[in-house]
């Protein structure tokens, strides 16, 4: 039985470089995967084909065992997306953003949003509008989204950027609860993830290319 | 919170994009004034002779409310693609179309819908015989919809691209044209005291098809665009 979200011999070609291909990932709720490598080696466009944002040039993602360009419904039932962009809108408040994504997405029973945004410390700053908020706060609210809602699935793509240390701290805290309950993380980032090995790997792009071109070779 | 059907969704995506828009209070009234004052120019422009403005008065007022709807197009999808909103909603476990539907609805109740109040008065200004008046309301209501529904098509396909505009312009226009045809010939015919059932028929003969086959191209070309 598939319970896992896997990629079957994967490439992804952006102009005419190529950026990795026969990539084979495998990963199981409870676990947490770090995409690395240099800037520009496809840590996005990885992220991004996971979520069905862009379609891979070869190659299948498999949720549960359903390929999922075919049961996207069913997917993104069981996905959030973080982006380089917050998605959150400046003109709303805090508040009002989260009760949008909860509408977009299936929700969890019982969620209290204040006490999400209390816990990512934005308690007073619920209803004033984001744009009066700083970019860490800006970057709270949009992963106060992953709690609002029921998804697995945490495709994250350097959620970091612009928190302080303490907000990383209470982050990683999350993560660690997130897949204790069996979820499953994606990300990329460049800051060393404190979290448990055992539920942690991580997975480089370059050597992955560079172990390829090697095989290629010989 | 539970309430997480369709039509609940559809409701809660159409109250956030009326409330964005009525938080930029300043560029809301945007798409109305253009439109009054591109049909109040005229009659400074040609002279205030009232059987030339009655002649043109069909035409000036289509070709006004159709290029108000163009301009007004730009607002549907960009700001959302820039701030990662339209990626979080094409990423939803609910159907697109239906997503894309509400912003379509939400985008004619702001830009459209005005025109239909202001049209009659500019038909007085251009002396517009009073019999027209009810066509002309009537084909608007009918027409700016379409507008919306079309431009949502060329929108989702350019909104991707930095300079998107004059393209949008070559796709959306043609398409645009039947409904300025049947728009205006059906004031003029009624401004004459002809029947205008047959335009009306088939004003709402497209509005029907665009109605039903907008939703998917949209989704469709904005997948495209997010990826």
């Amino acid at each position: 039985m598939e319970n896992g979200l896997k990629t079957v011999n994967l490439e992804c070609i952006r102009g005419d470089r190529i950026l990795f291909s026969n990539l084979n990932i495998e990963i199981t709720p409870g676990n947490i995967l770090q995409i690395e490598g240099r800037n520009g080696c496809g840590k996005t466009s990885l992220l991004r084909l996971l979520c069905g944002l862009m379609l891979p040039n070869e190659g299948d993602i498999l949720w549960l065992g359903d390929n999922i360009a075919k049961e996207r419904a069913e997917y993104y039932a069981a996905v959030s997306y973080l982006g380089h962009h917050n998605g959150i809108k400046e003109e709303l408040t805090a508040l009002e953003n989260l009760l949008f994504s909860q509408a977009l997405a299936p929700t969890k029973d019982g969620v209290d949003l204040y006490a999400i945004l209390a816990r990512l410390s934005l308690s007073g700053f619920e209803d004033i509008p984001c744009r009066h908020l700083s970019a860490g706060q800006k970057r709270r609210v949009a992963l106060a989204r992953l709690l609002a809602t029921k998804a697995k699935i945490w495709i994250l793509d350097e959620p970091f950027t612009a928190l302080d240390r303490k907000g990383i701290a209470e982050i990683e805290a999350i993560f660690e609860e997130h897949v204790a309950t069996g979820g499953i993380i994606i990300l990329t980032t460049h800051h060393p993830l404190k979290v448990d090995s055992d539920y942690y790997s991580s997975l480089n792009l370059e050597l992955n290319m560079e172990s390829k071109m090697v095989e290629a070779h010989t | 919170m539970a309430n997480n059907s369709l039509s609940s969704v559809f409701f809660q995506v159409l109250k956030r994009d009326l409330t964005l828009a009525f938080r930029h209070r300043g560029e809301i009234a945007n798409p109305l004034l253009f439109f009054i004052i591109v049909v109040s120019l005229f009659p400074l422009g040609v002279g205030p002779t009232p059987s030339t403005l009655e002649t043109i008065a069909p035409g000036i007022i289509w070709v006004a409310a159709l290029l108000s709807a163009m301009l007004s197009l730009d607002g549907m999808f960009r700001s959302d693609f820039e701030d990662g909103s339209l990626e979080q909603i094409t990423m939803s476990h609910h159907p697109l179309s239906v997503l894309v539907l509400a912003k379509i609805l939400a985008h004619w109740l702001i830009t459209g819908l005005p025109l239909l109040f202001a049209a009659p008065l500019l038909g007085v200004l251009l002396y517009l015989p009073s019999e027209a008046m009810k066509t002309l309301v009537i084909t608007l209501a009918l027409g700016t919809p379409i507008l919306s529904l079309v431009g949502a098509i060329g929108m989702g396909l350019t909104v991707g691209l930095k300079r998107g505009g004059v393209l949008l312009s070559l796709l959306v226009l043609p398409l645009y044209i039947p409904v300025l045809i049947f728009g205006s010939m059906a004031v003029n015919e009624a401004a004459a005291g002809l029947a205008v059932d047959g335009y009306i028929y088939i004003l709402s003969a497209l509005l029907m098809f665009t109605l039903s086959l907008s939703p998917i191209a949209t989704a469709a070309s904005i997948r495209i665009s997010t990826s």
